[in-house]
């Protein structure tokens, strides 16, 4: 994006990725899994990314950690975390980033641990390989770290092993030991997907707490929308590798600019919707990332497609009053806010066309 | 932990008792074992004699009793060669040991040698060398094996001894005696063990807690070590228990019989060779036992290995 985003301080943003770009060679052929994504996150921020499985949102996540190389995969771009260029960074520098510069939870908390050594040890471990401490000084932090995170009786519990936990303690674990090393980023990759309700709440809400604690950054990938209202103060809409739609918290959720995002809001189920229909849904399927359809990815699935539509419509700002938010959509801005209300919600579901 | 060594120990002695009565209902199963030892031309009498000489006319539970009382009080006695079976084994037994052991832990060591360079230069120069070394070590049969060795290294050179075995009391030579015989039974685990142990650490490095551990900022060896090497070190344990039970139980009859150790493998190839139905006994007994010990032995170390064990 050659237009910087506007922010609401001056500060230089923590991360600034800029054109990221990542293929994958397979005997199918070059996966385009992200396709030209810009943003940046600032200290203290919560940036939600969200999508559908396959919008590219896991990899752009794990590409800033470097998790995604492999004699398969091309990058182009740049993400630029505290002056240190991450995508060509080598693989000693990226080993210092991760744990104090850049933390990351996964989001399969079950699988995520390594099941023979005891959750002491592995967020020991953590803390021990970009710190020169003693095993006690270290195993003293741990039991703190669990305590923040909201662990009873950590001392004890920090000889257990992860199949000793229930799926919500391990994610807890997880972000202890992300947490221990101070990273100014936070990488949460879904990581109240595979959790109860109940437990989600929790979760977040030590996320948030930890936020407000250190003023570390948050990247937030999810595709459950009502974890980004509770948490993110920015959003960035991922389809098909692209970023469609980018903005506040405010500007995704009461001024979307992108049929993709009314459909994502269209397909959250109301409590207050006395209709007894079938869920809400976005027709069709994600196009293959292997024959990503011409012009705008969304185009097969948008009932509001329109000639222009063959071409890739630019990320930018195109509300002139609304500074904040950017989209990827050829339709006129009062077009958009016309079209985009369906009876009494926002959502997908019409047959109106739109002329060119 | 104490719990479950002891849970284990208790059925592993279960196992062992089942397994003498398999064996002993098998080897009874064979035929009549007084007409066969009274020979071709025997009369009527003279095989009922024989019976009644042996208890092979007793019903067959109290010659089960018996057979065992015998065996284990140490007065099993061969019916075709009048010798004391246990006396024999307990004298071939320090070779078996000494190539078992000292083959096992060179096989282990250099399949996890092999394996894992294989694993780490998977699909290179490295790692197809490898898989060719290692499938001509599993095609290598060690009666063929050892007589090359033999016949290059011990008899033209004279390296080494052209076979027998010497005690330990002369370490030296117990060794000079060892080395051909652990080469030629090693490579033919080495081949197999390195294989699985490449597809282990393959699969493993796509599990989640190895992306974690790298997420942590450790080194690429600090990873494989610690984390994908530790966990895929369970399944070569298990293979490595269970084969050395049978090697410790004689089961290595051709390593055994090229080199002439004289250990239980050879006793068990002339046993079987005389049709010497007690000896036989005891020698599938010895490696019944020693591998439901060793198996023991093994899961209580993969219970060290593998925490989740425990609760099984």
């Amino acid at each position: 994006m050659s237009e910087p985003a506007a922010r609401s301080n001056g500060d230089a943003p923590l991360l600034t990725v800029d054109g990221l770009k990542v293929s994958f060679a397979t005997e199918d052929g070059v996966v385009r899994a992200v396709d030209g994504v810009s943003f940046t996150v600032d200290p203290g921020e919560v940036v939600a990314i969200v999508g559908e499985s396959g919008s590219g949102k896991s990899v752009t996540a794990m590409t800033l950690m470097g998790l995604t190389r492999g004699p398969n995969a091309r990058f182009e771009g740049t993400a630029t975390f505290d002056g240190i260029e991450l995508v060509g960074a080598s693989n000693a520098q990226l080993q210092r980033i991760r744990g104090p510069g850049i933390a990351m939870v996964f989001q399969d908390p079950m699988s995520s641990l390594d099941p023979v050594y005891r959750v002491g040890a592995q967020i020991v471990e953590q803390i021990r390989a970009h710190e020169n401490v003693s095993k006690a000084q270290a195993m003293d932090r741990a039991v703190e770290m669990m305590e923040r995170v909201g662990i009873p009786r950590a001392k004890q519990r920090l000889r257990s092993y992860p199949h000793e936990f229930s799926g919500g303690m391990r994610q807890r674990v997880m972000i202890a030991m992300a947490l221990s090393c101070s990273p100014k980023l936070l990488l949460a990759d879904e990581p109240t997907t595979a959790l109860d309700v109940t437990i989600q709440a929790q979760i977040l809400q030590e996320m948030r707490d930890l936020r407000q604690q250190t003023g570390a950054g948050v990247i937030l990938v999810t595709h459950d929308l009502g974890v980004v209202a509770d948490i993110a103060d920015r959003v960035i809409v991922m389809y098909s590798g692209r970023v469609v739609e980018q903005g506040t918290l405010d500007d995704i959720f009461y001024n979307p600019q992108h049929p993709y995002t009314w459909g994502l809001l269209g397909s959250i189920p109301r409590i207050d919707d006395n209709r007894a229909e079938k869920l809400p849904a976005i027709p069709g399927l994600p196009p293959s990332v292997l024959r990503a359809p011409k012009g705008c990815h969304f185009r097969p699935r948008c009932p509001h497609a329109f000639d222009k539509c063959v071409e890739v419509p630019e990320l930018e700002r195109r509300q002139p009053d609304v500074p904040t938010s950017r989209d990827r959509c050829w339709l006129s801005v009062p077009d958009k806010k016309r079209l985009r209300v369906v009876g009494e919600r926002i959502g997908l579901e019409t047959t109106e066309t739109v002329g060119a | 932990m104490i719990r479950f060594i002891v849970r284990r120990i208790v059925a592993a002695f279960f196992v062992m008792i089942a397994v003498t009565i398999i064996t002993f209902l098998l080897l009874a199963a064979t035929g009549n074992q007084a007409a066969r030892l009274a020979g071709k031309n025997a009369t009527q009498q003279q095989i009922h004699q024989i019976a009644a000489q042996y208890g092979l006319d007793k019903p067959i539970y109290v010659q089960y009793v018996k057979t065992m009382k015998n065996i284990f009080t140490g007065k099993a006695y061969s019916y075709t060669q009048n010798i004391n079976v246990l006396q024999e084994v307990k004298h071939d037994y320090p070779a078996t040991l000494s190539l078992a052991f000292g083959a096992g832990i060179i096989w282990l060591g250099l399949s996890v040698l092999f394996g894992t360079l294989a694993a780490v230069y998977a699909g290179r120069t490295t790692d197809r060398v490898l898989t060719i070394l290692s499938m001509a070590g599993v095609s290598f049969p060690p009666f063929f094996l050892g007589a090359i060795f033999l016949y290059f290294l011990g008899y033209k050179l004279g390296w080494f001894p052209l076979g027998g075995y010497v005690g330990l009391s002369d370490p030296w030579q117990w060794f000079k005696h060892l080395v051909l015989p652990w080469i030629t039974l090693s490579i033919l685990f080495i081949g197999f063990y390195s294989r699985v142990l490449r597809s282990t650490i393959l699969d493993n490095t796509n599990e989640d807690y190895v992306r974690t551990a790298h997420a942590k900022g450790l080194t690429d060896g600090q990873v494989l070590r610690r984390h994908t090497l530790r966990n895929s070190m369970i399944p070569i344990i298990s293979l490595w228990g269970l084969d050395m039970g049978q090697l410790l139980g004689g089961a290595a009859i051709l390593t055994d019989s090229v080199f002439n150790l004289q250990g239980v493998g050879q006793l068990a190839a002339t046993a079987i060779a005389n049709l010497d139905v007690i000896t036989i006994m005891v020698i599938v007994i010895l490696t019944a036992f020693a591998v439901v010990l060793l198996s023991a032995i093994v899961d209580i170390l993969y219970a060290v290995l593998d925490p989740r064990i425990r609760l099984a």
